[in-house]
């Protein structure tokens, strides 16, 4: 069993609670005292089908206002494969919270209605989806009982939607007619609609592959922490620990440390259950070395002939995060990438992006919350960087408001 | 090829939560229960820190009604991982009147002034819980790193966004984070860990029979915590328990599975929630979760 995540983007009234309910009772996720209470809840409303978004919407808030304020994580599994969902919800205002559910995420989830087709929203968070690298797509088309599970509906808004993201770089695409309310094509392939031989939702969930979309070229480990015992039986023992962020580590591999540029040898990958042949994303592991060279917290190990960019000078496109101050030119912000904590200087914003036309403002010198555009900043120390399309580990980073300890935004680092 | 499954994904990615949680706060606690989760938070901190011994201590926010078999179990395991136990005594802080015990004798509420006092006590600024996102409609809802005020509040409409693997742990003083490095897990997450790791667990999760009295279809142990009232009647039934935590608030369920084995079957086709067969303090209202994590609960 694998694990898949996905996020989940749409509004209120595209039935996205609806579907992500229904994939949880038909795969039994719900569990019974759950359902009793939604049963419970939509009768005393007046509801005429239970309604199972209210298996989704957690907080007192949202269930008084009907409304979804905030990312939300479920589960659920099948024989085959762990889900984890990140449910985002898709007003306007929450730019913010789809970049966070797209950042880890494997496969997108887009919903759109059938009577209403593609709407700006819809556009904005398959933007999004690429912007964060989310290599897989699924365009939902919902509520197709409600067009008589017309074929020309679907065909329409798919080569609408075709047409449209051919502007972004789709990696992987699949739209599906579903009907999320009467269950049609979402576990199960439905009679509704012979004229679609694609699978349905939950078939191709559990088929995606995913596993070649990790990066198993380039050699990044981040040193997370060091180990070292401090005991009689491990006098010597000094280990770097982290998470392999791409490539595949083994014993006696040739390797550098960044910044420093010293070499040496892997004498062992290992785990607190032994010595490990080959390590990749995303294992945490400790890895010794031949030679006693000065790590720390921070450093970078890769290949000599393989290496991040060591840089100081970065472009990214930032999305930013904070309703109560403005990215600034000028300002300075501490700045977390990988295992690495310094400080930076806004250098220039070079535009701002409306996600809904993707039009390039170049007269736009601040971004402010939920806005997002291209900057250049000056960090304090090197950061040993990758094309956040080369790597979405070593290629992305936030920033932190000093005054306020916020994170206020997330960038995606473009190299030349 | 280079295929990980579910549960090295969700070890690989605890361990470098605890791991970047040590490399960045002066002070980490860990709280333990002596429940199935934090038993396995134990057990990915023993190995994320190896050879190394777990390089933080261990909280116990005891409500003073425990289930002997689990007390014995937690001093056992300490020893065994060479870690130091701090007691936060609910007991303690009823004597010395700094909180008073509700009329039904309930301690569930009171925890919370306990805990934030002994946090505050001992300048812990991350301490780490074993709560699970899949539990409660409000922890669906909680970032991993989840900041609190200098009130151990959380506020949800004022949580820090968490992209990646990117954690902030910048705090003022006073602020602290709480830390949940199995927020990714399901119930059943856990027992295939367990099962996996070998690792040893109170006896009372497993099938045994035990005195019970039923109330409101809940199954609670006969003890020194729970006396039957006069029209109530006990019986003997074959019974485990699904979560552990106050003796007094915590039933039992009706169950033959006495193995790892078992308890998964039973587990893979249970109907019904953990919290919702087993607590009754989670059974005040739709929002109970929501509300005592706003007062600083884990």
């Amino acid at each position: 069993m694998d694990i898949l995540r996905f996020a989940t983007a749409g509004s209120v009234d595209d039935g996205k609670s609806t579907l992500i309910g229904r994939l949880l009772y038909d795969t039994k996720t719900v569990f019974q005292d759950q359902m009793d209470a939604v049963e419970r809840v939509s009768k005393d409303r007046g509801e005429e089908y239970v309604n199972l978004a209210l298996l989704t919407d957690g907080l007192r808030a949202e269930r008084e206002q009907g409304i979804t304020i905030d990312v939300a994580y479920r589960y659920f599994a099948t024989p085959t494969r762990k889900f984890i969902i990140a449910d985002t919800p898709g007003h306007i205002q929450y730019t913010r919270n789809m970049v966070t559910g797209a950042s880890t995420a494997d496969l997108a989830l887009i919903l759109v209605d059938a009577r209403k087709g593609l709407v700006e929203q819809s556009r904005r968070h398959a933007f999004l989806a690429t912007l964060l690298q989310v290599p897989h797509l699924v365009l939902v088309v919902n509520k197709m009982d409600l067009v008589d599970y017309s074929q020309e509906v679907y065909e329409r808004i798919h080569a609408e939607f075709t047409n449209f993201a051919t502007k972004l770089r789709v990696r992987d695409l699949q739209v599906i007619p579903v009907s999320a309310l009467q269950g049609d094509n979402v576990v199960t392939r439905s009679e509704t609609m012979p004229w679609y031989d694609g699978p349905s939702l939950l078939h191709h969930l559990e088929h995606v592959h995913v596993a070649s979309d990790r990066n198993l070229v380039d050699v990044r480990f981040p040193v997370q922490y060091v180990i070292r015992p401090m005991s009689e039986e491990y006098h010597d023992y000094r280990g770097y620990a982290g998470q392999v962020a791409g490539g595949v580590l083994k014993k006696g591999d040739e390797v550098m440390v960044l910044p420093s540029g010293f070499t040496s040898t892997i004498a062992a990958v290992e785990d607190a259950d032994g010595p490990i042949d080959e390590a990749y994303a995303p294992m945490s592991i400790t890895v010794r070395l031949s030679d006693e060279i000065d790590i720390s917290r921070g450093d970078m190990i890769c290949r000599p002939h393989n290496q991040p960019t060591v840089a100081q000078d970065i472009d990214a496109v930032v999305c930013w995060m904070d309703e109560s101050a403005a990215l600034q030119v000028g300002k300075k912000y501490a700045i977390k990438h990988t295992t690495r904590m310094a400080r930076c200087a806004i250098r220039d914003v070079q535009y701002r992006l409306d996600v809904n036309t993707l039009h390039r403002d170049e007269n736009h010198h601040s971004l402010t919350l939920n806005e997002i555009g291209r900057v250049r900043l000056r960090t304090t120390v090197p950061l040993m960087v990758d094309d956040y399309s080369r790597n979405r580990t070593t290629g992305g980073f936030v920033l932190i408001d000093e005054a306020t300890n916020r994170t206020v935004a997330a960038g995606m680092i473009l190299l030349p | 090829m280079y295929q990980l499954s579910q549960l090295d994904v969700l070890e690989a990615e605890a361990i470098f939560i605890m791991r970047e949680v040590v490399a960045e706060f002066e002070k980490p606690v860990l709280l333990f229960s002596g429940g199935k989760d934090s038993i396995v938070m134990l057990r990915v901190a023993q190995k994320a820190f190896w050879p190394a011994r777990i390089p933080f201590v261990v909280m116990h926010v005891d409500t003073g009604h425990n289930f002997p078999e689990v007390l014995e179990y937690r001093d056992r395991r300490v020893a065994e991982l060479g870690v130091n136990l701090v007691v936060a005594s609910v007991q303690d802080a009823i004597d010395s009147g700094r909180v008073t015990e509700p009329p039904d004798g309930t301690r569930n509420r009171i925890q919370t002034p306990v805990l934030l006092h002994a946090l505050e006590t001992g300048e812990y600024t991350a301490i780490f819980g074993g709560a699970r996102r899949d539990e409660d409609k409000a922890r669906a809802k909680e970032r991993i790193f989840s900041f609190r005020d200098d009130f151990g509040q959380w506020d949800p409409k004022n949580q820090r966004p968490e992209l990646w693997s990117l954690f902030n742990s910048k705090i003022h003083a006073g602020e602290s984070i709480r830390v949940f490095p199995l927020s990714n897990w399901t119930e059943l997450d856990i027992w295939h860990y367990i099962e996996r790791e070998g690792i040893e667990l109170p006896s009372i999760y497993f099938a045994h029979d035990r005195e019970v009295v039923d109330r409101k279809g809940m199954l609670y142990a006969v003890n020194e915590f729970i006396v039957p009232k006069e029209d109530e009647t006990t019986f003997v039934e074959r019974v485990r328990y699904r979560t552990v935590g106050d003796a007094s608030l915590t039933a039992a369920v009706q169950s033959d599975a006495d193995t790892i084995d078992k308890v998964i079957e039973e587990v893979s086709t249970t109907r019904i929630t953990e919290r919702g067969a087993t607590r009754g303090d989670d059974k005040f209202s739709e929002a109970a979760m929501e509300d005592r994590k706003r007062e600083g609960y884990f």
